[in-house]
């Protein structure tokens, strides 16, 4: 379960403070999928990026599966984040550098487990999404639906409880959209992983089980 | 994991081939004058043949004389020598040698230039020339004055191509000499040692020398029976300085010296005795111009890698992690540099000792020195490693995913 309770980010610079978040309180039980809908620059990524221990709140105080994140040191999310959460970028952020099965294992590098064990996973991993034939190419040699497969590859690949989705199909052609969405509800069905995406897109919203909505930062709904 | 890094690293390697050629020519470019420059070092002070026990070795190289008529500084004479430092209980041996001097020939009309060197029995005792035809002259043969000479190889194929010298005489300074032995050429930064033939002292052609006390022409040097008698050695000899009786008071009355190394002698008369010192601040200084520029290389490379590390970030690394990375990419880097460094410090090495620059150099880059410069690699990588790596490391997750500097 996720929770957040009376949630502030505020950017501070020089001359200038931004609201980013305001009195945010949310609730998202085990197993729930909900999306996240607002205009731009309504604080719909700063919140997945609080939930994902990406930032730090201003105010306020959240917790992940029944713990309440105390600490805020760079060591202690590290091992959150690598064990229970999962994360898919609208730009797919895939290192183009490596091959897909290896961009897949990224997230096993962060934990002990032996080379062969973490191949393996990875190549899991990709059946799940249907990409196994394309392990071994590199991201630049692949469509955008079948990049996004990969970065939701390298998101489950370590089991998390949580996934957190920014627009996840922003990028995609309604086709590939449907498809990316299909296998995050195959997620969600079949795993109970819980699931917050970003939309834009009202179509993808209405396929989730509840939308929160933002405008300036504070919960409209 | 280290694979991970290692396929990434070459990858990033490949995809900036120029930065990377940068980075490898500046870090192959200093490892190489490094290298060169420890093996100049090593051939000048390490223990090396006829050298090859340095650490119970000691000479007198210099003193400095002061009286009513002056100062002067320079090597002692032989009376010196043979009077107070010859007759020193502590020492094993003590051999007295001249400084090496030009000495013209000719051979079938032609001019031959040769650096020849006076000195007794006890010198071949002394070092530990390696002998190639015959052996040494001995003390008795100083003694007695007879005119018997070692040469180097190169001597023996200038003036005896092809044949065997030994019993047969060479000409120096226009007079006969004996060739009774044959030895390894001597580089002539083996300063205390080198020569390119070695004659007893008795066969200079005036006595004069046997009179000269503070102002001469001659070393000596010291073999200890261990290293821990050096300082013992060292002790005999200061307390010999003070029961000196000077052949001419009104002139000179007062020395001071010390049996010492070559490098400590150099380091004394170059650098007040912290010739060690400058030449590391030296070389480090020297090895931070590339240093700084493979900083801003690395550092510039943040805003390519941002997305990267904001994904590691988002997947559990730690800035750590990050660092660890980084320093292993920055590693590898340097040590691929480390290599065509030592490709390209044996071709320099090569020329430098075909070239003839350094008669008879032998420099080589032998086990120590490949050490000495796989140390100066890898601090090298980390030291212009970790600042970047850790700037790197410090980027907020969400600014790096945007691509973006913190």
């Amino acid at each position: 379960m996720i929770r957040l309770e009376n949630i502030d980010k505020v950017y501070r610079t020089d001359t200038v403070e931004t609201v980013a978040l305001s009195s945010i309180n949310l609730t998202v039980q085990d197993g729930e999928f909900i999306s996240v809908m607002g205009p731009s620059g309504s604080g719909k990524s700063t919140l997945l990026n609080v939930i994902g221990l990406l930032d730090v709140p201003t105010h306020g105080r959240l917790s992940l599966n029944g713990d309440w994140i105390s600490s805020y040191r760079d060591r202690a999310l590290a091992k959150i984040r690598n064990q229970e959460i999962g994360f898919v970028f609208q730009t797919f952020h895939l290192i183009t550098d490596l091959n897909v099965v290896d961009n897949v294992e990224i997230p096993l590098l962060y934990r002990k487990l032996p080379g062969s064990q973490r191949r393996k996973m990875a190549l899991e991993a990709l059946e799940r999404v249907g990409l196994t034939s394309r392990a071994y190419h590199f991201p630049t040699q692949l469509s955008g639906g079948q990049q996004q497969r990969v970065a939701i590859a390298r998101a489950i690949v370590g089991k998390p409880r949580i996934l957190l989705a920014d627009e996840p199909t922003g990028n995609l052609d309604s086709h590939m959209g449907d498809e990316i969405m299909e296998i995050l509800q195959a997620l969600n069905k079949n795993d109970q992983t819980t699931i917050v995406m970003v939309t834009h897109d009202s179509r993808m919203a209405e396929r989730t089980g509840r939308t929160v909505r933002l405008f300036d930062g504070r919960q409209v709904n | 994991m280290l694979k991970n890094y290692l396929k990434i690293a070459f990858k990033v390697f490949l995809r900036r081939k120029f930065f990377t050629f940068i980075s490898l020519f500046g870090i192959a470019l200093t490892l190489i004058v490094l290298v060169v420059a420890v093996a100049l070092w090593d051939h000048v002070f390490g223990p090396q043949a006829p050298e090859a026990h340095a650490d119970r070795l000691l000479t007198i190289y210099f003193v400095h004389a002061k009286g009513p008529r002056g100062n002067t500084n320079g090597p002692a004479g032989y009376a010196f020598h043979d009077r107070y430092v010859r007759t020193l209980k502590e020492p094993k041996t003590v051999t007295v040698h001249s400084i090496f001097l030009p000495v013209i020939s000719y051979r079938h009309g032609t001019e031959i230039k040769s650096w020849v060197k006076n000195v007794d029995g006890e010198f071949w005792q002394v070092f530990r020339f390696n002998f190639l035809e015959g052996g040494p002259f001995t003390s008795d043969d100083e003694k007695n004055g007879n005119r018997v000479a070692v040469i180097n190889q190169t001597t023996r194929q200038r003036f005896f191509p092809g044949e065997s010298p030994i019993g047969k005489a060479i000409e120096l300074e226009g007079r006969p000499f004996q060739v009774v032995g044959v030895v390894s050429d001597v580089p002539m930064l083996r300063f205390t040692s080198f020569a390119d033939a070695w004659v007893p002292i008795s066969t200079r052609k005036s006595p004069m020398y046997k009179t000269e006390f503070e102002n001469g022409m001659f070393f000596s040097t010291i073999l200890a029976k261990s290293p821990a008698d050096l300082a013992k050695i060292q002790e005999e000899f200061k307390g010999m300085l003070t029961r000196i009786e000077y052949p001419d008071p009104k002139s000179i009355n007062h020395l001071t010296g010390r049996p010492e190394t070559l490098l400590d002698t150099i380091s004394q008369e170059l650098c007040n005795g912290y010739l060690t010192t400058a030449a590391l601040i030296a070389m480090i200084l020297f090895m931070c111009l590339p240093t700084i520029n493979l900083i801003n290389i690395n550092v510039s490379r943040i805003r390519e890698r941002s997305s990267e590390i904001g994904v590691r970030k988002a997947f559990g690394a730690s800035s750590l992690t990050l660092v660890g990375q980084f320093v292993i990419e920055n590693v590898v880097l340097t040590l691929i540099g480390g290599i065509l460094a030592f490709v390209g410090s044996q071709l320099v090495l090569r020329t430098i000792n075909h070239s003839g620059w350094i008669p008879y150099a032998q420099l080589t880059l032998n086990p120590r020195i490949f050490l000495y410069g796989l140390a100066i690699a890898v601090f090298f990588g980390l030291f212009s490693g970790v600042y970047p790596a850790w700037k790197m490391s410090r980027l907020h997750p969400v600014e790096a995913l945007r691509g973006r500097e913190s």
